[in-house]
């Protein structure tokens, strides 16, 4: 639909029949003061009784608001989405900064986890950049960035508005005062998410099987712990978030099943880069991208060898978590905990 | 000569994301000029001096800082013209939250951070209303779900605008924000252009330095608040 075709309904319709099929219309109304319409008229008509003046203050005059307001219907309106069609994307390799060329074309399919590697400073976060802003051979590395095995228009480019990709750190924390549950109804809202009550159900219970400790659907986002946090900001980029790339950078130990959690994204579909130096996480990655000197020196596929190394490092943390816990509970470690693990 | 106008709350991000901007742009030293529009004090043009980039300071003081923009925004660009700058990027502090210091046919970019609250966007009026570009900062410190919403309640008030996320530290974002903003037209001068939106009305007593308060001492325009019986 066109915002030619919003302007039709709003003159046709009565505005309380627009907002029983347009909830979210409100909110427009909201935004420029014009809560207390008249329902039954249609809003244009409404607005006849508001004054030019309280218009002109938000830069408006009547015209301009029927207009703003179909503009706003046909951008809430769930329309096709670009994002879900992204496959794979393939990174074409560029230079590094001495200038020497990487040779490297690698394509990563939804649902593949990628673990990226390499010291401080070696230009990891180049290589996230290079993919956020899907680089054309037009960035720093030279690097060539496809999208299901296409190069990409410079709109295209800016028509992702950063939704291509959502980012998860350690340093993310929640500002807003919300609960839970508010928290999820509200950014399920803004997914135009048409069954919010399953959403919300299934972000919860799941965030809840990722952290160590449960929470409740009351308790206030700001209140969590580091690990419930991170825990709730998975399942609801899992769940809710669009972006079909995700980005995330070293997820800690605490209070949070790290491993389940990626394995959570992967089945969503995502596509998944990992910068880790937790053996854990490098190597339950399918493949593993090693940077150095600002370029990808190598890529390496985790081998069966390397796969059956990963029992072993995950009793090494499994000990390392329960000394934890007993730390908390006030107990004393002793050389038995440590036995334990390691038969 | 390339004009780009700048605008946004205090400590939003706004020299933090012109200076990535203008790193991202990769252009020859005095390519590009700065001017500040600010109100009593300002610092930011020690890291403009710092990066090498020519600035010009100016304090708007007891004037209304939008009309102190209009009025010095020609003045401004032929300072760019006559220092033969590639690009001319101007900074303004939109104080009073209907600021919109944009001009019609002038690229102008809206910064706002994350950190300022969900329902912030939906409280700005005009100078996010207005802006081609609503630039994000801050976004490295909040969930994905929170910038999401932010995002989402920028839409909700400018729609045909883009949204970009830049991270003022890193830079993480001004490359694709620099690439844009190279369809910004070429001008010689503003004469004779508008802007985009009316600057705050104020011809008041108190806009000529009346301190007493009292109906007797208010005159000009005036706007009263209705106060209902409880």
């Amino acid at each position: 639909m066109t915002a030619q075709d919003f302007m039709t309904i709003l003159d046709s319709k009565s505005l309380a029949e627009v907002l029983r099929e347009y909830p979210l219309g409100r909110d427009f109304l909201a935004n420029f003061r014009l809560n207390n319409l008249a329902q039954e008229l249609t809003f244009s008509q409404a607005l006849l009784e508001v004054e030019e003046e309280a218009l002109a203050e938000f830069g408006l005059d009547r015209m301009g608001a029927l207009k703003d307001f179909a503009e706003f219907l046909k951008q809430f309106t769930p329309q096709e989405n670009l994002l879900a069609e992204v496959k794979s994307i393939t990174i074409i390799g560029g230079w590094n900064k001495a200038k020497t060329p990487e040779t490297i074309s690698l394509t990563i399919s939804a649902g593949e986890i990628i673990s990226i590697v390499g010291p401080t400073g070696s230009g990891k976060s180049r290589l996230l950049n290079d993919i956020e802003c899907l680089a054309q051979g037009d960035t720093l590395t030279g690097r060539t960035i496809l999208v299901n095995g296409a190069e990409l228009e410079d709109i295209q480019r800016f028509e992702m508005e950063g939704k291509l990709v959502a980012q998860l750190s350690q340093n993310m924390n929640f500002v807003m005062d919300l609960t839970v549950r508010e928290f999820l109804e509200m950014h399920a809202k803004c997914r135009l998410t048409p069954n919010v009550n399953e959403v919300v159900a299934i972000c919860f219970q799941c965030a809840n099987q990722l952290a160590g400790e449960k929470f409740s659907e009351n308790t206030l986002v700001t209140q969590l712990s580091g690990g419930q946090s991170r825990a709730l900001m998975i399942a609801d980029t899992a769940f809710m978030s669009d972006s079909p790339i995700i980005l995330i950078d070293e997820i800690e130990n605490a209070g949070i099943n790290r491993r389940k959690a990626i394995a959570l994204l992967a089945k969503r579909e995502k596509i998944i880069f990992l910068s880790t130096h937790d053996p854990l996480l490098a190597l339950s990655a399918h493949k593993r991208i090693i940077i150095k000197n600002g370029g990808i020196a190598k890529v390496i596929e985790i081998s069966e060898a390397e796969k059956e190394s990963l029992g072993i490092i995950e009793n090494l943390d499994n000990t390392m978590q329960r000394l934890r816990t007993a730390l908390r509970s006030g107990e004393v470690i002793c050389m038995r905990d440590l036995r334990e693990s390691s038969s | 000569m390339k004009l780009i106008t700048v605008a946004g709350p205090p400590s939003s991000g706004k020299t933090s994301v012109i200076l990535k901007l203008i790193g991202a742009m990769n252009r020859a030293p005095g390519g590009i000029g700065v001017v500040k529009f600010d109100c009593l004090t300002s610092f930011d043009n020690l890291s403009y001096e710092e990066a090498g980039i020519p600035v010009q300071t100016g304090f708007s003081g007891k004037i209304c800082p939008d009309h102190y923009f209009v009025s010095n925004i020609e003045d401004a660009v032929q300072w760019g013209v006559q220092s033969g700058f590639e690009l001319l990027i101007t900074e303004s502090a939109g104080l009073c939250n209907r600021c919109s210091p944009y001009i019609k046919g002038i690229l102008s970019v809206c910064v706002i951070d994350n950190l300022s609250g969900v329902n912030t966007p939906r409280k700005i009026g005009p100078m996010l209303k207005y802006a081609d570009i609503v630039v994000v900062t801050k976004g490295d410190i909040v969930s994905q779900a929170e910038r999401e919403v932010f995002a989402f309640n920028i839409r909700q008030v400018n729609s045909a605008g883009k949204v970009v996320f830049v991270n003022g530290i890193t830079g993480q974002g001004a490359f694709i924000l620099a690439k844009y903003l190279r369809q910004a037209r070429d001008i010689q001068s503003l004469r004779d252009t508008r802007l985009r939106f009316t600057t705050p009305a104020a011809v008041c007593s108190y806009c000529t330095g009346e301190i007493k308060i009292g109906a007797p001492y208010q005159m000009g325009m005036m706007k009263k608040m209705e106060f209902k019986q409880v």
